[in-house]
C-alpha cells in the first residue's frame, strides 16, 4: 500500500454524468489486483475533509483509470481536474476477486457504475476464460461498456436490450450460461445484490460480490464500514476483510 | 538541540504526539503507512472486559468540516487484547496508554487490574465519555459523583497513571477536571467527541444508524481548545489536549491554551503519516522560536 501523489492525465465524459479519469501513479498502479480500491483525497484543504473510496476500473502501465459520476462535492471536484493537476491516492486496498481458477466462463454482472472494477478483470483473467458482461442501468445513458467484452445490456425503462434488471437478464441468459463451468463476478447498489445473492445461493451458483459502504480511512483503523457474516459473531469490515465477498458468505 | 519530550504525570513521553483511541485500532494497520516509533504514543481503542460487536452501518458519514462518528466501542476484549495485539505493541518504541470503557463501574476496575499486570502498557485513559453506547459511557461522563468513584476506584488498583477522558457534552467541563484531581486521578484528555446528528432530507432518515453519533475533525477544535482552557484556568491538572488537530500549527496552539500533551484522531483516517509530519513541523517551530524543551509552551496564552 501506498499514499502516492498522482498527477492527472485526463479526464474524459463518458456520457451525460459519468467520467473516466486517468492518472499516473506507478506505484499503486505496479501492485492493484482486479477488485481493489484506492481511497482518494481530491483536494489539499479540508474541504472535501475525507478521502472518497474508489474502483481501480483499469491499469495501463503506470496509469490508473477510475470511473465516477458526480454525486457529491467530492465527485464534482474530481470531474473538473485539468491535466497536470494533482490527487492524492491511498492504495491499493481491499482483497480483489478471486479469478484465477475454478472455472470456466466468467460471467459479470454490474449495475450502474457498478461497472467499475471490471475492465481491470477482464484485462487480467487467464486467457482460457470466456467472458459474458451483463449491464443493467436505469436507462440507456446509464451504460458504460468502457472496457467490456461480449457485452448484452438490460435497462429499466427499455431503452436499449433487455427490459428489466441485470438481474433478470441472468436469469433469461442462464440456459446458455450453465453450459459451461461459471463464476459471476458483480457489483451494483445493494438492492441489484441482494437480489444477485438470494437467486445464487438459491441455485448453489459460484458468485462474488463487490459491496460498497461509507468509510473514512479505508484501512481498517475507523471501524466504519462493518458487515454481518453469515457465520461468526463480529462484523467484518468492507474496506479490509473486502469489498468482494463470497455472496452466500455476507448479509446484505 | 531542540528537546521534544514532555512529562505528563510522571510518564515521560519522547514527543507530546499521540494517536487517539478509536483511530488507529490497536497500530497494526496504520504501521503499513507511518512509523509509529516516531510518536510520543499510542492510545488503543476502548477496550471492554468481554468483546462488544459495535454498531451496525451506517456508522460514520462527512459533516461540514468533519464527520460524525457511532462505532458503538467495538472491540477485542481485554483476553484478546493481551494475547493477539499486544504482541505487535511491545515491539514498538513508543509510549502504550490503554483506552478502558465499561458499563459498570466494577468493569472499569477489573479491566484495569488484568491490564496492569502487561508491563508493556505504561498509563491507563479511562474512557468515561463515549457519546455512542446507551449504558456507560456519557451517563458516567455527566455525573461528577460517578466520575470521581471511578478516578478513584481505578487508582487504588494500578500504580500507573490514570488519564480520565472527559465529555464536553457537560456545562463546566473544569468541574469535572477537579473531581478527577480529587480523586486522584494522575490528568485528564480532553475533549472526547460532540454529540451530533445529521438527516439526509430524501429519505429522511438519520445518515448514522444510531441517529446520533460523535461529531470530531476540525469543525469541534474551537470547542476543544475552549475546555482545555477552562481547565487550565481553573484546575491545576495535566492535559491531554484533543478535538481536531490537523497539522503541527493546530497541535502548537493547543499547546499554548494548555495541553501538555496532544491526541490526534480524524487526522489519521485521511493522513496516516500525520503524526510523524506534526512531529517535524513542532521541532522546526520551537527551533525558530527559540524553544528548547516543548514543555515551555503549555499554557504560556497571553490573554
Amino acid at each position: 500500500m501506498y499514499v502516492e501523489k498522482s498527477k492527472v492525465e485526463s479526464v474524459q465524459k463518458i456520457s451525460e454524468n459519468i467520467f473516466l479519469i486517468k492518472v499516473l501513479s506507478p506505484s499503486i498502479a505496479s501492485l492493484a489486483k482486479p477488485g481493489q480500491f484506492c481511497n482518494i483525497k481530491v483536494t489539499e484543504d479540508s474541504f472535501p475533509l475525507l478521502r472518497r473510496p474508489f474502483s481501480v476500473c483499469d491499469v495501463g502501465g503506470d496509469h490508473l483509470f477510475f470511473l465516477f459520476d458526480i454525486h457529491g462535492e467530492g465527485t464534482k471536484i474530481i470531474s473538473r481536474k485539468k491535466p497536470g493537476e494533482f490527487l492524492e491516492l491511498l492504495g491499493p486496498l481491499g482483497n480483489g476477486f478471486d479469478y484465477q481458477e475454478g472455472y470456466d466462463t466468467a460471467v459479470i454482472v454490474a449495475g450502474g457504475l457498478g461497472v467499475a472494477p471490471f475492465p481491470l478483470l477482464q484485462k487480467n483473467l487467464p486467457t482460457n476464460k470466456k467472458i459474458i458482461s451483463l449491464l443493467g442501468g436505469r436507462s440507456k445513458k446509464n451504460i458504460v461498456t468502457y472496457g467490456l467484452k461480449n457485452v448484452l445490456i438490460a435497462t429499466d425503462d427499455g431503452s436499449e436490450g433487455f427490459h428489466g434488471t441485470a438481474v433478470e437478464l441472468l436469469k433469461s441468459e442462464m440456459k446458455n450460461i450453465s453450459k459451461d463451468k461459471f463464476r459471476i463476478f458483480a457489483c451494483g447498489p445493494t438492492p441489484m445484490l441482494k437480489a444477485l445473492q438470494s437467486y445464487c445461493i438459491e441455485n448453489n451458483y459460484d458468485c462474488q460480490i463487490s459491496v460498497e459502504c461509507a468509510m473514512a480511512c479505508g484501512f481498517g483503523i475507523c471501524q466504519g464500514c462493518p458487515i454481518d457474516p453469515v457465520n461468526g459473531d463480529s462484523y467484518l469490515l468492507v474496506c479490509k476483510d473486502g469489498p468482494v465477498f463470497e455472496a452466500k458468505s455476507v448479509k446484505l | 538541540m531542540v528537546d521534544l519530550s514532555v512529562n505528563i504525570a510522571g510518564l515521560r513521553l519522547k514527543n507530546p504526539v499521540l494517536l487517539a483511541s478509536g483511530t488507529v485500532g490497536y497500530g497494526n494497520e496504520i504501521a503499513e503507512f507511518t512509523d509509529l516509533n516516531k510518536l510520543g504514543g499510542i492510545v488503543t481503542k476502548s477496550l471492554s472486559l468481554k468483546p462488544r460487536k459495535g454498531n451496525p452501518p451506517p456508522r460514520i458519514t462527512e459533516t461540514p468540516s468533519g464527520m460524525l462518528n457511532a462505532i458503538g466501542l467495538a472491540n477485542v476484549g481485554v483476553e484478546s487484547f493481551l494475547n493477539d495485539k499486544i504482541p505487535f505493541l511491545k515491539k514498538l518504541d513508543t509510549t502504550l496508554i490503554c483506552n478502558i470503557a465499561a458499563s459498570t463501574i466494577e468493569e472499569y476496575v477489573e479491566c484495569t487490574r488484568i491490564l496492569t499486570l502487561e508491563e508493556s502498557i505504561h498509563a491507563f485513559e479511562i474512557n468515561v465519555s463515549c457519546p455512542n453506547v446507551r449504558e456507560g459511557g456519557l451517563e458516567f461522563g455527566n455525573d461528577l459523583n460517578a466520575v470521581g468513584r471511578i478516578t478513584e476506584k481505578v487508582k487504588a488498583v494500578t500504580k500507573k497513571p490514570i488519564f480520565i477522558k472527559l465529555s464536553p457534552n457537560v456545562s463546566r467541563i473544569s468541574d469535572f477536571a477537579k473531581v478527577v484531581k480529587e480523586n486522584g486521578g494522575d490528568g485528564v484528555s480532553a475533549i472526547n467527541t460532540l454529540v451530533g446528528t445529521a438527516f439526509d432530507i430524501y429519505t429522511r432518515k438519520p445518515k448514522i444508524k444510531n441517529v446520533t453519533g460523535g461529531l470530531s475533525g476540525p469543525a469541534i477544535k474551537p470547542v476543544a481548545l475552549a475546555k482545555i482552557l477552562e481547565i487550565k484556568r481553573n484546575v491545576d491538572i495535566p492535559i491531554i489536549g484533543i478535538g481536531g488537530i490537523m497539522n503541527w500549527k493546530d497541535a502548537a496552539e493547543m499547546m499554548i491554551v494548555g495541553a501538555s500533551a496532544f491526541q490526534i484522531g480524524t487526522v489519521n483516517f485521511i493522513n496516516p503519516n500525520a503524526g510523524a509530519e506534526i512531529v517535524d513541523g513542532l521541532k522546526i517551530y520551537c527551533e525558530q522560536n527559540s524553544i528548547n524543551n516543548i514543555s515551555e509552551l503549555t499554557g504560556t496564552y497571553q490573554i
